[in-house]
Order: structure tokens, then sequence, then C-alpha cells
């Protein structure tokens, strides 16, 4: 009988630990998810000279396309806030898509091995972007309900654990897409 | 609504008068046609049942893994250890039973635990993805792993032409996962995402440990059962030798021997089909769902799944050791219900319907 404190107290320790590492882990995670993201904008940005490279030689009449991407690319590298790189990123995204759309016309350039490579880098880098977004907004919900929810919230208020926001598509990116079929 | 392919389950567009999958006719527009041809050629107008899949968290799913996996571990032993008593006793020695015993389930887990993914792997003639020639897979795998939170997973191409896929691995951080050829020939982009958001699905979820594990407990009963029926016949052999054995103790082993041995050889088909069915279906529901999370694109997945169908899932290698390990049973493709209750894997057709229920199509 004399133990029954002792074993509740034991109980309630480990439960105790348990919540708090599990709250470190969440976090952590939110951490290297967000890392992932810039990894991935990173790749990018190191992508696109090799493309516009390749590709300058056949395009001399498009040049202001490669222009567009080019200017982009600088203003998504030396962007600064969040806020900020995500709109430039955008940008990017943008003038990335209209070169891709113009590469289609020209069946040359379609045919280059390089070309096709690059592109498929380039489609898989984009996919990993929104991924990796993707995958931080999963990681965020799980933080921000673990901390809202009871018990764990006891351990959230009183260690400081504070909720994280998601990262949010623009609001121009969230309306439907127009097709231009002409 | 659109209009579902009778053939292969597809969802088409509503003005659609071929399947865009496997060109088949499409049944006339009326309203609820579609509905009709999902019943299939039962002709039954009842709407098919509906069975939830409960989701699980992938921490909880893969905690019972590996719960599961200790439990199978476990069993293993315990079969070993009777077993090699029963043969002790039967040749007159318990202790040498025991010991043989030991060093065969030491050999035989260690086996499987070490090496069992690289044994898998070079069973179906896997060889390492080439950064060069396979870099869409790569990029792929790259994308949806991200989409997954785990780590990158070594990555295989099986030279088969045949449409399948499967991982292996104990756990996340030393998975692999192998893909034919024939599915980097014939999928698209987004189908193979689908495949691969699955395959990872089964990693993270650590239903490849399990796997892994049940491979071994199967495999264990089979030898088993075959040694002791050959040991039988070895055994009364011996035993008919007057010189040997004690005076009626050798009598009464071989009698146990007898039973014991015939127990199991019919026991071991039934005890390996009964796991395979354990292991299987619900975790194949399970990764299908957390594919379509993955990629926020069902109807990626359910194209590439009625694609496999169509295009044959058969793997040179594969075997009812392995087949478990497959996104689709890689020994015979099962008819709608046929085989349900002995197969593997769900119905591709079930699986189908539920992926595109996901994307807000047709009734399940």
């Amino acid at each position: 009988m004399a133990y029954l404190p002792l074993a509740v107290l034991v109980i309630v320790l480990t439960w105790f630990v348990a919540a708090y590492n599990k709250l470190v882990r969440l976090r952590n995670q939110i951490k290297n998810a967000w890392h992932q993201i810039d990894v991935q904008l990173k790749r990018r940005h190191d992508l696109i000279p090799n493309l516009v490279e390749v590709v300058k030689d056949y395009m001399s009449y498009e040049q202001e396309t490669l222009t567009k991407v080019i200017e982009a690319r600088g203003a998504a590298v030396s962007a600064k806030g969040t806020a900020a790189q995500a709109k430039a990123e955008n940008v990017l995204t943008e003038s990335l898509k209209s070169l891709f759309a113009v590469v289609e016309n020209y069946p040359d350039l379609k045919a280059n091995q390089n070309v096709a490579a690059l592109q498929e880098e380039l489609t898989g880098t984009e996919n990993k972007i929104s991924f990796a977004r993707q995958f931080y907004n999963d990681s965020v919900m799980t933080y921000n309900n673990t901390i809202q929810a009871i018990p764990s919230n006891l351990i959230a208020s009183l260690f400081n654990f504070t909720q994280e926001t998601y990262f949010q598509a623009e609001e121009a990116d969230r309306a439907v897409p127009k097709a231009d079929l002409r | 609504m659109p209009r579902i392919c009778p053939k292969c389950g597809a969802s088409n567009l509503r003005g659609a008068e071929r399947c865009y999958l496997c060109q088949a006719e499409l049944p006339s527009a009326e309203p609820g046609a579609g509905a009709q041809a999902l019943v299939g050629n039962g002709g039954a107008a009842a709407v098919p049942r509906r069975m939830p899949v409960p989701m699980l968290l992938f921490t909880d799913a893969a905690r019972h893994n590996v719960r599961m996996s200790a439990l199978l571990y476990a069993l293993l032993a315990v079969v070993f250890f009777l077993l090699g008593a029963a043969i002790g006793e039967a040749l007159g020695d318990v202790g040498n039973g025991i010991a043989l015993s030991a060093v065969l389930c030491a050999i035989l887990g260690g086996a499987a635990w070490f090496s069992g993914s690289s044994i898998v792997l070079s069973l179906h003639g896997a060889s390492e993805a080439d950064p060069e020639r396979h870099r869409q897979l790569l990029n792929v795998v790259d994308e949806m792993r991200i989409a997954a939170g785990v780590p990158m997973p070594k990555v295989y191409v099986m030279p088969s032409a045949g449409l399948n896929a499967f991982a292996a691995g104990r756990k996340p951080e030393e998975a692999s996962l192998a893909v034919t050829q024939g599915l980097l020939d014939r999928l698209t982009r987004e189908e193979l995402q689908g495949v691969i958001a699955h395959e990872l699905a089964h990693i993270k979820s650590r239903d490849t440990l399990y796997n892994i594990c049940a491979a071994v407990l199967v495999g264990a009963v089979a030898l088993l059962a075959d040694m002791f029926l050959r040991g039988t016949f070895l055994g009364q052999g011996h035993r008919t030798r007057p010189s040997e054995g004690g005076r009626d103790g050798g009598g009464r082993g071989n009698a146990a021997y007898l039973v014991l041995g015939i127990l199991l050889a019919l026991l071991a088909p039934l005890a390996a089909k009964i796991l395979q069915m354990s292991i299987s279906r619900q975790r194949e529901y399970h990764a299908d769902a957390a594919a379509a999370g993955f990629t926020r694109n069902p109807l990626g997945l359910a194209s590439a799944l009625s694609k496999i169908s169509l295009g044959g899932a058969q793997v040179p290698g594969g075997n009812r050791g392995t087949q478990h390990l497959f996104i689709v049973n890689p020994l015979k493709e099962f008819g709608p219900d046929a085989s349900a209750l002995m197969s593997t894997h769900p119905p591709t057709e079930h699986r189908i319907r539920r992926l595109n229920a996901m994307a807000g199509f047709g009734g399940v």
C-alpha cells in the first residue's frame, strides 16, 4: 500500500517525459521540413543557369522569355524574408512555365537530350518544392494539434511550445487557372 | 457523374465514349449507367458493400508492426524449440535436439534480419538504379519520400517486363524499393508517383519489417514440414534396428514424432496462407490511402493499378514466400471476388474503386 503513491508518481513522470519528448520531436520535424524547402529552392536556382545555357543558342528569337527567367532567378536568389521569398519564387515558377511552353515550339530543342534531362530535373525540383511545402504543412498540423489537445497542451503551455504558422499559397495562386485555348 | 469503365474501373470524363485507359467501349450515358457497370457481370443491382478502412496514424501502424514482428519472431523461436525437443526425444537425446534447433533458429532468423532485403532483391534480379538512365524514377522517389517525410531509400530496377514494384527493409533508414523495367516503360510520371507513394507508405508504416518476419516464418514452417516428412521415414528406418534405442522409450518417441510430423505437414500450408492473408489485405488498402495522401492525387495510383492489372503483374522469381511484398500479386491476376478469401492482395478493382471514391468519383 505504501508503494501506491510511488507507482502513481512513476507513471505520471513517464508520461510527462514521453509527452515532452514528442513535442520536441515534432518541433524539430517542422524545422527540418522548412529546411527541406530551402534545399529544393536552392537546387532550382542552381539548375536554371544550365538550362539557359543549353537553350539560348536555339532560341535567338525568344530572348525576352529567357531574360525574364534570368531576372526572376536573380530576384528569387536575393529575396529576403519569407513572404518576399515566396513571392519571388512564384514569379520564377511562372517564368519557367512560359519558357517550357516556348520550348514546345522548337522540335530541335525538344529532341535535345540535355534539354529533356534538364526539363525532367526542373519538373522534379518543382514537385519536390511543393511536396516539401506539403510535408511542412502536415508537420505543422500535427504539431499544432498536439499543442492544443488535452492533455499534452498542459506541457506545451508549461514549456512554452508555441503554435507554428502554415506555409500559405499566394492569393493569386489560389484562383483557378484559366486555360487560354483560343 | 463521371463514366466508370466497366472493364478496368478507370474514371472517364462525362462525354467519353471509349475508356481512355483500356479503350473499351463505355456503356451508354443514361443516368446511373456507371453505377450499374460497377457491379459488373454479376448482374446484381445491389451497390457493392462499403467497407471502411480504419485510417491508422503512421506512428500507431509502425508500432503495431514492430510489436507483431517481435511476436512472430518469438513464435518462430518457440516452434523451433518445441520441434527441436521433439526430434531430440524421438532420437533419444533432448539436449542435442534443442541445441540443433537453437542453431537453426539463429541462422534462419539472423539471415532474414540482416540480409532479408538483399536476398529478396537478388531473388528478383534487381540491380541498383542508374542516375543517368533512371533519372525520372530517382526524381519521383525523391519527391515522394519528401512528401512522406522519410529518408531516401535505395532504388532498384528489376529487368522484368511485367508491371510491379515492392519495398523491403527493416526500418525507413535502410529501406529499399524496387520497380520493374516494364513499370517504368508503361507508366506516366503521375502514375509512377502513385506507385512509389504506395511503396513508401509501406516503408513508413514498417509493413516491410513485418513482411520479412512473415516470410521467414512461412519459410521456416515449410522447411520444418519438409524435414519432418522426410525425417519420419528416415527415423523409422533407424528404429527398426533392434540394437538402437531404449526398451520402449524409442517406440513412444517415434509415435509422437510421427504424429507431430504429419500434423505439421498438414498445418504448414494453411498457416502460411492465414499469415499472408492477415498481413496483406488491410495493409494494401491502408498504403493506397496513404499514397493518395502523399500525392494528393488518388487517380494517379488508380490509373497505375488498372494499367498493372491489364498489363500483367507477373515477375520472374515471384513465389509464395515473397508474393505479399509486391504492390499487385506477381503470381497471377485474381478475378474481382473469386479468390478473395485466400489472396494476399485485395482485388485490384476494389482498390481502384476506393481510390476513385477518394477523388470524389463514383460510389464505393
